[in-house]
C-alpha cells in the first residue's frame, strides 16, 4: 500500500497561477509542508510578519481543509466585503482518481510481471504526489491572495486563522449553526436570473455582465476538455510502460543475438519515453488545465460580486418604491427616505469598489495566462527535444548494428 | 499517387503522414469512377493472348472468365486446387460473396489428404511433387514459363542459390482498390504490380487485378503443397465479415476506408513475404498469380462450401490427433525451438494487445485534443482582452494541428507497429503448424512400422497354418509395408531437415524485417516530435506578445 506521510516539495515546480503574490514583506504566508492521513490533509500554515497586529513575528499552525472553507465563508458573509471579489475557496483534496487506479492496479496485479507492476505503482505514486502538490498549492494561493489584498489582509478572522494555535473546529461549528450556509445557497440558485434580469444602466457593468456570463460557460467547457486531453496523454504514457515491460519479458526467451539486442534497445527506449510523456501530461495539466480551472472559479467569484451588486440595486429599487408608497400614504416618510438613502449609498459603494476589483481582476487574469502559456510552450518544446534525442539515439544504435 | 511500389513495400510509403492523407482523397475519387472502366483498362494493359485462358475455361469447366459478370445460381465446380487424388466437386452457395458471410477467421490450410500416394520421384524439388493439376497447368503454358521445368532437374539447393542471388530483386505492390459490382455480390479488386529482374518471370514489370479470395486461394494451394513437408508458408490476411459487408453495402465512411487500406497493406505484406521465400517464389501457382491476367475463382476458400466444411472437419480431427500423439523427441533442437516459439507466441500476443491499446488511446488523444482546440477557440472569441484573445485563438490553432499529428501518429502506431506484431503472431502460428506436421509425419512412420510388424506376424501365422497361396500375398504386403516404413523414415528426416533450414531462414528474415519496420516506426515518432517543436516554437512569440 502507498505510504502516506509527510511529503515535501521541490521548489522549482512552483504554481504560477497568480503573479506578484507574497511579495509584501509585511505579511508573508506559505505552506511548507502537509500531512496526509487517510482522507484528512493537515496543512502547516507558516506566517512571517512585521505587522504589530500579530503577537509574534513568525509562527506556524496546523489547519485542515474545512478551516479554509470556514474562513472563505465568513468573508462571503461579511457585508463590508460585498463590493470585493472574494478569492475562490480551494477545492476539497481529491485523491479519488489515483485511489481508483490503485485499486484497479491491485486487481490486475496477477496479469503483470513484477517489473511492470512496480513501474505502474511508481507512476501511481507520482500521480498521488501530483494531486497532493496541487492541493497544497491551491490552498496556499488562497491565503496569499488574502494577504496581498489591502482589505482582506486586515480581516479579523483571517488573523485568527493564521495565529490561533488551537483547533478551529469549535468556531467552525458555531459559524455553521449561525448561517447554515444560507447565503451561499441563495447565491447559487438566484444569481443567473438576477444578474441577467436586472436592467443595466452603467455601461461598464453592462459589458462586464455580458462578458463574465459568456466567459464563464466557455472557460468551464475548456477546463473539462483540457482535463480529458491530459488524461488521454497519461493513458498513452501508461501504454508505453506495458510495451516496455512486455519487451523485457520477451528478452527472457532465448532469441538470436541481434534480435535480442534490438529488443533490448527498444524496451529501454520505451521506458525512457514514458517518463517524458508522463511529464508532458503533468506539465500540461498544471499549466493549462489547472490555470483554466482556477480562473473558472475566479470568474465565478466575480459573478458573485455582480450578483451582490444586482441585489443591492434591487434593494434600492424596492426602497424607492417603498418611499413613493410612504409619500402617498404620508406615513413613515422619513424612515423610508433614510432607508432609501442607505440602499443608494450601499449600491454606490459596491459599484465603485466593484469596478476597481473587476478591472484589476482582468489585469491579474491576463498576466497569469501569459505566464502559464509561455511556460507551457517552453516545457512542451523542452520535452519534445528530449523525446527526439532519445528516439534518434535509438535509431542510430539500431542502424549501426 | 502512383502505385505503392516502394523498395521496402512491406510498409506504407516512406514519409508516412502526407501519403496517408493523400491516399484518402484518392480513394474518394476512385469511388466515383465506374468500376468496370478501370478494371477493363487494367486488363487491357496486360491482356495477351494466352493459351492458359482456354485451359482455365476447360478444366475449371463452369467458371466464368470475366470477373465482373454475375454468378450462375449454383455450380458444380471441380476443385482444382485441392491436394487430392482426383478432382472433387464442391457446391457453391447462391449468395456467394467472396469475402464471406460466415467467416472462418483463421487461416486455412487444406489438410484434407487421405492416404496420399507418394508422388515423390527421385530427387527433384518439392515444387513439382504435389499436384497433378498444377503440373498440368504448367505444361500447357509451357512456352511462357520455360525456366521452370529445367529447374526441376536440378537439386533444390542449387536452385535456391540462384534464386538467393537475385532474391532481393523483386518488389510487389498492392494498390488501387476499387469496388466491383453492387450490393452483396460486390467485391474489392486490387492491382498487384510486380517489378523484378528474376528470370522466372516473363517481364520485368507487370500488373494484374486480383480480389481477396484470389489471395486466399493462393495461400490455400501453397499451404496444401508445402506445409506438410515442413515449409513455413506465410499466412494470408484474415477475413472479416463486418468490414467487408460495410464496403459492399456502400458505406463510404472513415471506417470502411480504413478497412480497405488495412486490407490492402496486409495483402501487400503477405505477397512480399511469400515471394521472399526462395522455394515459394518458383511455385507455378505463385508465378501464375502474379502474372496471369485471369485466374480461376478460388471457390474452395468459402467457409460453407464443401471444401470449407471438409477443412473444418479435418482441423478438428487434427486437434484431437495432436493431443494423442506423443512423440519421442530424440532431437533436443526441436524440443527447445518448440518451447521457444510457444513462449514467443504468448508474449507477442500480449505485446500486440498493448500496442493495440496504444493505438486506441492515441486516437482518443487526437479526438480530445481536437475537442479542446474548438473549446479554446470559443474561449478566445469570448475573451475581451485583445492580445489574450489572439493568443487563445492561436493556441486553438496549434492544438488543432497537434490533433492531426496525433491522428497520423496513431496510423503509424497501427500500420507499422501493431500490424507488424499481428503478422508475427500469425507467422508463429504457421511455424507451430509446421512443427505439428513433423509430428504427424513421425506418427505416420510409426504407424507404418506397427503395420509392418502386424503383417510379419500375419505371415508367420500363415506359415504355420500352411496356406501357400495366401502366403505370397502376405509376403507382398510385407514388401509393400517395408517400403512404406522406409518412405516414412525418409519423409521424417526430410521434413526435419527442411524445418531446421526454414526456421533458420525464418529467424534471419524476421530480424531483418523487424529492424527495418521498427526503424521506420521510430522515425515516425521522431517526425511527430519535430512537428511539435515547430508548432510550439511558432506559438511562443504569440504568448509573449500578450500585454
Amino acid at each position: 500500500m502507498l505510504k502516506e506521510g509527510k511529503l515535501f516539495f521541490e521548489i522549482y515546480l512552483h504554481f504560477s497561477l497568480l503573479v506578484d503574490l507574497n511579495n509584501d514583506a509585511s505579511l508573508l504566508i506559505d505552506i511548507p509542508d502537509a500531512l496526509c492521513e487517510r482522507d484528512k490533509v493537515k496543512f502547516t500554515v507558516h506566517t512571517k510578519t512585521t505587522l504589530g497586529t500579530f503577537q509574534k513575528p513568525e509562527f506556524s499552525v496546523s489547519r485542515q481543509h474545512e478551516d479554509f472553507i470556514w474562513l472563505h465563508d465568513t468573508l462571503v458573509e461579511t457585508e463590508e466585503y460585498a463590493g470585493l471579489i472574494i478569492p475562490p475557496a480551494p477545492p476539497k483534496p481529491d485523491f479519488e482518481s489515483p485511489r481508483e487506479k490503485m485499486h484497479k492496479l491491485g486487481e490486475g496485479e496477477a496479469s503483470m510481471t513484477k517489473e511492470e507492476y512496480a513501474k505502474m505503482k511508481q507512476e501511481l505514486e507520482a500521480e498521488y504526489l501530483a494531486v497532493f502538490k496541487k492541493t497544497v498549492q491551491v490552498h496556499e494561493i488562497f491565503l496569499q491572495r488574502l494577504s496581498s489584498h489591502p482589505v482582506f489582509s486586515k480581516d479579523r478572522n483571517f488573523q485568527i486563522f493564521l495565529e490561533y494555535d488551537q483547533d478551529l473546529s469549535v468556531r467552525r461549528k458555531n459559524a455553521k449553526e449561525m448561517f447554515g450556509g444560507f447565503f451561499k445557497n441563495m447565491v447559487k440558485t438566484a444569481d443567473e436570473v438576477l444578474i441577467s434580469g436586472t436592467k443595466e444602466v452603467d455601461e461598464f457593468f453592462d459589458q462586464e455582465k455580458t462578458f463574465l456570463l459568456d466567459y464563464f460557460s466557455k472557460i468551464k467547457d475548456a477546463t473539462s476538455k483540457a482535463e480529458k486531453m491530459t488524461r488521454s496523454h497519461k493513458n498513452v504514457a501508461d501504454d508505453y510502460i506495458h510495451v516496455s515491460a512486455t519487451l523485457n519479458t520477451i528478452l527472457y526467451i532465448p532469441l538470436s543475438i541481434p534480435l535480442s539486442r534490438h529488443l533490448e534497445k527498444l524496451a529501454d527506449l520505451f521506458e525512457k519515453l514514458r517518463k517524458v510523456e508522463g511529464r508532458v501530461a503533468s506539465d500540461q495539466e498544471l499549466k493549462l488545465t489547472e490555470l483554466l480551472r482556477y480562473y473558472m472559479r475566479d470568474i465565478q467569484a466575480a459573478k458573485d460580486l455582480l450578483y451582490r451588486r444586482a441585489r443591492a440595486l434591487a434593494d434600492y429599487e424596492n426602497a424607492n418604491k417603498a418611499l413613493d408608497k410612504a409619500r402617498l400614504k404620508s406615513k413613515d416618510v422619513a424612515q423610508a427616505q433614510q432607508h432609501q438613502q442607505q440602499c443608494l449609498q450601499k449600491f454606490d459603494t459596491l459599484s465603485e469598489s466593484g469596478k476597481k476589483e473587476l478591472t484589476s481582476f482582468k489585469g491579474r487574469r491576463v498576466l497569469a495566462f501569459r505566464k502559464n502559456l509561455i511556460e507551457m510552450a517552453e516545457l512542451e518544446i523542452k520535452h519534445a527535444k528530449s523525446n527526439m534525442a532519445l528516439l534518434q539515439g535509438c535509431v542510430e544504435l539500431l542502424k549501426s548494428n | 499517387m502512383t502505385g505503392r511500389g516502394a523498395a521496402d513495400s512491406l510498409l506504407p510509403a516512406p514519409s508516412f503522414a502526407p501519403s496517408v492523407i493523400q491516399w484518402r482523397s484518392k480513394m474518394a475519387a476512385e469511388r466515383d469512377t465506374p468500376p468496370l472502366g478501370s478494371a477493363a483498362a487494367g486488363l487491357a494493359d496486360f491482356r495477351e493472348p494466352e493459351d492458359g485462358e482456354d485451359l482455365f475455361v476447360s478444366t475449371a469447366s463452369t467458371l466464368e472468365s470475366s470477373p465482373s459478370s454475375p454468378e450462375p445460381a449454383s455450380l458444380q465446380v471441380e476443385d482444382v486446387s485441392a491436394n487430392s487424388n482426383g478432382p472433387k466437386t464442391a457446391e457453391i452457395l447462391i449468395d456467394d460473396d467472396q469475402d464471406d458471410l460466415f467467416a472462418e477467421a483463421t487461416e486455412e490450410v487444406s489438410l484434407d489428404s487421405p492416404e496420399r500416394e507418394p508422388i515423390l520421384s527421385d530427387g527433384p524439388s518439392p515444387a513439382i511433387t504435389p499436384v497433378t493439376p498444377t503440373a498440368l497447368i504448367s505444361n500447357r503454358i509451357e512456352p511462357k514459363v520455360i525456366g521452370v521445368p529445367s529447374m526441376f532437374e536440378r537439386s533444390l539447393d542449387e536452385v535456391e542459390e540462384e534464386a538467393g542471388g537475385d532474391l532481393f530483386d523483386i518488389n510487389i505492390s498492392v494498390s488501387d482498390p476499387e469496388k466491383v459490382g453492387d450490393g452483396m455480390n460486390a467485391y474489392m479488386a486490387y492491382k498487384v504490380t510486380t517489378k523484378t529482374s528474376l528470370t522466372i518471370f516473363n517481364q520485368s514489370e507487370f500488373s494484374v487485378k486480383r480480389r481477396f479470395s484470389d489471395f486466399l486461394g493462393l495461400h490455400s494451394k501453397l499451404a496444401s503443397k508445402y506445409m506438410h513437408i515442413g515449409y513455413i508458408v506465410p499466412p494470408a490476411p484474415e477475413k472479416s465479415i463486418v468490414g467487408m459487408t460495410k464496403v459492399k453495402v456502400g458505406k463510404e465512411d472513415l471506417s470502411s476506408t480504413e478497412f480497405v487500406e488495412k486490407r490492402r497493406s496486409a495483402l501487400e505484406r503477405y505477397l512480399m513475404r511469400t515471394v521472399k521465400h526462395p522455394t515459394l517464389i518458383q511455385d507455378p501457382d505463385v508465378i501464375q498469380f502474379l502474372e496471369s491476367s485471369e485466374l480461376p475463382r478460388a471457390v474452395s476458400t468459402q467457409a460453407l462450401s464443401g471444401a470449407g466444411i471438409l477443412r473444418m472437419v479435418n482441423k478438428a480431427a487434427d486437434a484431437v490427433n495432436k493431443m494423442t500423439i506423443k512423440m519421442n523427441e530424440s532431437d533436443a533442437w526441436f524440443e527447445e525451438k518448440q518451447q521457444q516459439f510457444e513462449n514467443l507466441d504468448q508474449q507477442l500476443r500480449k505485446l500486440h494487445a498493448s500496442v493495440e491499446a496504444l493505438v486506441c488511446h492515441r486516437k482518443e488523444l487526437s479526438v480530445n485534443t481536437a475537442s479542446f482546440a474548438r473549446s479554446a477557440a470559443m474561449l478566445g472569441n469570448s475573451e475581451d482582452h485583445t492580445a489574450l484573445s489572439r493568443a487563445l485563438s492561436q493556441l486553438a490553432e496549434v492544438e488543432e494541428k497537434i490533433d492531426q499529428l496525433h491522428q497520423e501518429q496513431a496510423y503509424a502506431d497501427f500500420y507499422l507497429f501493431s500490424e507488424l506484431l499481428g503478422d508475427y503472431v500469425r507467422l508463429i502460428t504457421a511455424v507451430k503448424g509446421v512443427f505439428d506436421q513433423r509430428m504427424k509425419t513421425w506418427s505416420k512412420w510409426q504407424d507404418a512400422q506397427v503395420m509392418l510388424q502386424k503383417k510379419r506376424e500375419a505371415e508367420a501365422k500363415l506359415h504355420l497354418a500352411n496356406k501357400p497361396d495366401k502366403l505370397q500375398q502376405a509376403k507382398d504386403e510385407i514388401k509393400e509395408w517395408e517400403g512404406k516404413v522406409q518412405q516414412g523414415e525418409r519423409d521424417f528426416e526430410q521434413i526435419s531437415k527442411t524445418i531446421r533450414k526454414e526456421v533458420g531462414r525464418f529467424e534471419k528474415e524476421r530480424v531483418k524485417d523487424f529492424k527495418v519496420v521498427i526503424i521506420k516506426y521510430l522515425e515516425s515518432l521522431v517526425h511527430t516530435q519535430q512537428q511539435l517543436i515547430k508548432y510550439w516554437e511558432a506559438f511562443l512569440p504569440e504568448a509573449k506578445a500578450i500585454a
